[in-house]
């Protein structure tokens, strides 16, 4: 029986050490080509022309002219007239053409004529009394209604002031009021006056309240209440290698395309539908990515557009990178999350209450609700959240989808209450962590490192820096968590009997280490050095593997590849076994040999042994999850800490990081190395959403204001101070098997440097990013928001 | 980018004819290149002007002070020796331009020539933005970088040069060149005069005549008793706007202030000069008190518009900051 365990920290010669990436050279010399480097002879310039409004209906397009210009190859309508635009930047025609000047030529001469819409791009905080005045109620606004227990005299007065647009029948009333619905309010409906529908709806949606234990008592009876208003803004996912895709036609049925994603086994099926080809004959390509962060796991209508192009240029490649404008105004964006807390501790600091309004907007489809309270379980809560319907680009997926607004709303109000009770916040923290469920001990383990790492208990003072002059200095902290259990990766290895060691997988490496884990697995088992292996990723043709979402790669990749090289080894230990007058079972792989375990005298070199194998490769699937091949070598649920350290000028609202501390747990550490590079890119992604990064939306215009990176600002090196990684690695964190790490360190740092800020200059800014305007404005207020 | 000419004369009394009616002069290329890629303007031709050798070179005579020709690059005037020993305030500004690839294009003229960053005006919606009902965008809408100075309208853009307030508070001139202009054919004018509060979408925010080119920029020699220093606010630590900008330069009698020059960057159409803070200044010594009273005296006539009444506490910490650092006292600040 084979052992597929992660192997004992004895017997492991890569595994867990500190090993560089092995792709380094390549992408620091430049040799890595991406899919913008994509640049075959012939290759044809794709352009999209792009709906200016933020609310439009398409009245007609002509495209005559450009049609008929020199040099243009295609031209293909991507959503007809009669289309209902629903941001400005959405795709309208895409354009091939012999070189980029002319497909911009032609997108010029392209003549589209809108009817334009009222838009609304608004995320502040909704009125209170919506529900009311947005024309007749709707079943869903009448039953949000009740489940916000408004007032029945005011549910009855807006029933008879705007009628409703559903016809309850009497089975409807008779179970409304049996469910507890006011009889007045029951009759109230069934007198009212039926109206269609309004087509302009309320750009607010709200979920139910929910409620847990008794939130109006606990408050009441608490020790120490403490109100705040927190949140961040939207911003974009700012890939420095833009969305993109390259298709061509080798004959008229079989596609080639070479696309930016995070996805490769998941775009062939994307691509087929929309194309009419089966999947099958869609061959899908990539070696490096330039960032994708949860925004590239569709090919996109402009990718979509690429093949239909191509095709209807003759097969030739056609190529689409987005430009950075269209980038930052479609191509992805983190909803906006904000909240009034109300938040109470017990007289021992124990959190007893908790009681959240909360809004924010993913753009047209409103977008998801933040997980509040972040990560403590507090018994008795209140909470509701409104999605806020916008005029732009749709939300994507960015990093740990959620968390980080529920961190910035939930680590910012716990401290502001740590601070009314006069508490140091670690104290105050470590104090509630039983409330954190399974991560407790995790947390218990990392707090005391990061607060040494920080010097915390030197450094740390009560609110608001006392010492003279207008720079102020202070400490925050902040805890997440993540999921990250391995996603569904297949691979195959393959022996060669030359000693060559092959491995296949339709992976993509994101930039965080893939390429290097995988080989490190597999020179681990195997006993040869890295070198040894040629991996080959980035191919549809190869073995399916997930896609790199919810920091499930690392998982994935490693489980499967760990359970080919135990299946490999021990097959090629069958070959092998006789020439060394051995069991197999008796044999091991080490230092590039195969041996016999209580004699390594009876050897023979890898190469000899693999010569065993006969004139044929050996190849093995290898898979994960495999109910048949236990253990489970991945798992889910990380803990993380982190802590920073700021400087606030505030005479001008500016805000440095002095420097930043993340301890990271995420089972076994596969490469130290890659390890602390991922958490060290989510630091200083941290500190840009923290500081810097704000899609702006004109509410004139209703398009993207800051479409760039010149008021898209994103930090640069004199702007991330110093950082200090510490892994979590040993006993209690290597028997949990590998887990992902991309999400998790990029959750705390807003709220750690949200509360740092506060610490420093006395007062708490509200929202992020901590521009000089609110940090100014938050001084000037003395902290109190009336309205936002 | 749309199709334009390209030509490139030798000799600057060709420009003006080649630029014609529809022309426009390419210097570094890095504020041109970029508006015309986002199709915020469409030269039908550009006048290279690089390879007029007359207008290289910078030059220092004790008597006459600097001269900059309009093609000196900002790193060329950044390490240049003269200008680091006689106006090190100038030096730094410079060396805190933009990034060190820009600084190697970009050149002095077109620094001052450059267009304002304003981002109606950059996203193709005008300089002077107006709503279907003709009313101001940048009124209307996010005005959180816009003017609190000189903003009474209907430009609300501020002046993007962090140059040209340290040269004016020196006392800079500019001299313009046109082959079509009488005499000679150049003028020069008080730097401060080339720049303006356009009133029209049709008008420029500089003053230079059709055909007219930026050829030097002189700056007088630095008397004995000039202190001088420049703060900037910048929201990142490199590579970025800044969100206010004061440069002072103070003529010392003893320890009072014989003269001053205060002028403001970011916070108006044009530089801004504010004669009240230099009058604060004259006759005081400096101290956190005078260069406090003489912050509050160059706001004093600030207007905020909805988004940017923040500017105006920023603008204060400048020229406050500017004071204290001429004259060598720690304005507490920075980080
Ligand atoms: C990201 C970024 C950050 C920046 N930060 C700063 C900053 O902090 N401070 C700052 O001051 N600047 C900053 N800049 C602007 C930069 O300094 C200017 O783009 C540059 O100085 C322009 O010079 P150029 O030679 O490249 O001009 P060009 O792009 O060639 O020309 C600019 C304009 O000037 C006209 N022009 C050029 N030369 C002449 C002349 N001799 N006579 C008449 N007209 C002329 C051109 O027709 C054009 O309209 C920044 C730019 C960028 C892109």
């Amino acid at each position: 029986m084979s052992e597929y365990k992660w192997p004992d920290p004895a017997t492991r010669p890569l595994l867990g050490k500190r090993i560089s990436r092995v792709d380094g050279p390549v992408k620091a010399s430049g040799r890595a080509k991406y899919t913008y480097d994509y640049n075959p002879n012939g290759l044809l310039a794709g352009k999209i022309l792009r709906c200016p409004h933020a609310h439009a209906r398409i009245v007609s397009i002509d495209s005559s002219a450009a049609e008929k210009m020199a040099g243009v190859k295609a031209v293909k309508v991507l959503q007809p007239p009669g289309t209902e635009i629903f941001w400005a930047g959405d795709e309208v025609v895409g354009v091939a053409a012999v070189d980029e000047s002319t497909a911009e030529d032609a997108i010029r001469a392209i003549n589209v004529q809108y009817e334009v819409l009222p838009h609304f791009v608004s995320d502040a905080e909704p009125p209170t009394n919506i529900g009311a005045n947005n024309g007749p109620i709707s079943r869903d606004d009448f039953e949000d209604m009740e489940d916000n227990q408004v007032p029945d005299e005011q549910v009855i007065a807006s029933i008879k002031a705007n009628g409703i647009s559903f016809k309850p029948d009497d089975k409807y009333l008779k179970d409304a009021q049996a469910s507890g619905v006011d009889p007045k309010v029951v009759a109230a409906l069934r007198a009212a006056k039926y109206a269609e529908a309004k087509t302009s709806r309320s750009p607010y949606k709200k979920t139910a309240v929910q409620k847990q234990g008794d939130p109006d008592k606990a408050f009441t009876s608490a020790a120490a209440v403490s109100e705040g208003l927190y949140g961040a803004s939207c911003i974009t996912h700012c890939c420095l290698e833009t969305h993109g895709m390259a298709s061509e036609w080798p004959s008229d049925k079989d596609l080639v395309v070479h696309v930016s994603t995070q996805n490769l086994s998941g775009i062939a099926p994307q691509v087929s539908e929309p194309l009419g080809i089966p999947a099958g004959n869609i061959q899908v390509l990539q070696q490096y990515i330039g960032g994708g962060f949860g925004s590239k796991f569709s090919p996109d209508r402009w990718g979509i557009a690429t093949a239909q192009l191509s095709k209807a240029a003759g097969g030739k490649p056609v190529k689409i990178m987005l430009e950075r404008d269209s980038e930052q105004k479609v191509a992805g964006m983190r909803p906006s999350g904000f909240a009034r807390v109300k938040i109470a501790a017990d007289k021992d600091g124990k959190l007893v209450a908790w009681e959240s309004r909360s809004w924010g907007t993913g753009g047209v489809g409103g977008g998801g609700t933040p997980p509040l309270p972040y990560i403590f379980e507090i018994p008795n809560q209140r909470k509701q959240h409104i999605a806020i319907s916008t005029n732009q680009g749709s939300a994507r997926a960015w990093r740990a989808p959620n968390h980080p607004q529920a961190a910035v709303i939930t680590m910012t109000a716990i401290e502001d209450l740590a601070t009314k009770m006069n508490m140091d916040p670690v104290d105050f923290i470590t104090g509630n962590l039983e409330l954190t469920g399974p991560r407790e001990k995790i947390y218990r383990d990392e707090l005391p490192i990061a607060a040494e790492l920080m010097d915390w208990k030197k450094i740390w003072h009560s609110r608001g820096d006392k010492s003279p002059g207008p720079i102020k200095r202070g400490l925050g902290l902040s805890l997440h968590t993540w999921g990250g259990r391995g996603h569904n990766s297949d691979c195959d290895l393959t022996i060669h009997p030359d000693g060559s060691v092959e491995i296949k997988m339709a992976t993509q490496d994101l930039g965080t280490g893939c390429r290097t884990i995988i080989m490190i697995v597999a020179a681990d088992t195997l006993g040869i050095p890295l070198d040894n292996i040629k991996l080959l990723i980035g191919d549809s043709r190869y073995p399916v593997s997930g896609a790199s979402g919810g920091s499930t790669t690392s998982g994935g990749v490693t489980s499967s590849t760990r359970r080919a090289a135990v299946d490999a080894r021990d097959q090629l230990f069958a070959k092998v076994a006789p020439a060394l007058k051995a069991q197999p079972e008796e044999l091991e792989a080490v230092n590039a040999a195969v041996r016999v375990k209580s004699d390594p005298s009876r050897s023979l070199r890898w190469k000899e042994a693999c010569a065993k194998i006969g004139a044929m490769p050996m190849t093995i699937r290898g898979k994960n999850p495999d109910k048949s091949k236990p253990p489970d070598l991945t798992n889910s649920g990380v803990g993380g800490v982190q802590m920073a350290d700021v400087s606030v000028d505030t005479e001008t609202g500016i805000v440095r990081v002095n420097k930043m501390v993340a301890v990271q747990d995420c089972g076994l550490v596969v490469d130290v190395k890659t390890a602390e590079s991922q958490v060290l890119g989510a630091l200083i992604m941290g500190i840009s959403y923290a500081l810097y990064e704000e899609k702006i939306l004109d509410p004139v215009s209703g398009r993207m204001l800051n479409p760039n990176m010149e008021f898209y600002r994103l930090a640069g090196i004199a702007d991330i101070g110093e950082m200090k990684v510490h892994m979590m690695t040993g006993k209690g964190y290597d028997e949990r098997g590998v887990i992902g790490l991309a999400e998790p360190p990029v959750v705390s740092p807003g709220a750690a440097i949200s509360n740092a800020v506060a610490n420093a200059i006395g007062v708490r800014v509200p929202f992020l990013p901590l521009t000089p305007a609110r940090v100014l404005e938050a001084l000037e207020n003395g902290g109190t928001h009336a309205a936002v | 980018m749309r199709p334009f000419e390209y030509v490139s004369p030798t000799n600057k009394e060709q420009v003006a004819i080649l630029l014609g009616e529809r022309g426009s002069i390419l210097a570094g290329g890095t504020d041109l290149l970029a508006l015309m890629k986002d199709d915020v303007v469409a030269p039908e031709r550009l006048v290279n002007i690089k390879h007029i050798d007359s207008l290289r070179g910078i030059s220092y005579q004790p008597g006459n002070g600097l001269r900059i020709g309009a093609l000196t690059t900002i790193a060329e005037f950044a390490e240049d020796a003269n200008v680091r020993r006689y106006y090190p305030v100038l030096a730094d500004a410079a060396n805190e331009v933009a990034s060190p690839q820009i600084r190697n294009l970009a050149t002095i003229g077109g620094n001052m020539c450059q267009r304002p960053r304003c981002w109606y005006f950059r996203n193709g919606m005008g300089l002077m933005a107006k709503t279907a009902d003709g009313k101001s965008m940048v009124l209307a809408g996010d005005n959180r970088y816009a003017a609190i100075l000189g903003n009474a309208g209907p430009a609300y853009f501020v002046s993007p040069s962090t140059l040209a307030p340290v040269l004016i508070a020196l006392g800079a001139k500019i001299r313009l060149y046109s082959a079509k202009a009488a005499g000679s054919g150049v003028r020069e004018l008080p730097l401060e005069k080339s720049f303006v509060i356009p009133k029209s979408e049709n008008e420029l925010e500089h003053d230079l005549k059709p055909g007219e080119m930026v050829i030097e920029i002189v700056v007088p020699p630095p008397s004995q008793d000039l202190k001088a220093a420049s703060y900037e606010v910048r929201q990142r630590a490199a590579f970025d706007w800044p969100l206010a900008q004061a440069s002072v330069a103070l003529e010392m009698d003893g320890s009072a202030v014989k003269s001053a020059r205060v002028v403001l960057g970011h916070v108006a159409p044009i530089p801004w000069i504010s004669p009240e803070a230099a009058q604060a200044l004259v006759g005081k010594s400096i101290s956190p008190d005078t260069a406090m009273a003489a912050a509050n005296a160059a706001v004093a006539q600030a207007k905020p518009l909805s988004h940017n009444k923040y500017k105006i506490t920023l603008a204060k910490a400048a020229v406050k900051r500017a004071i204290l650092s001429a004259a060598g006292q720690s304005a507490g600040g920075a980080a």
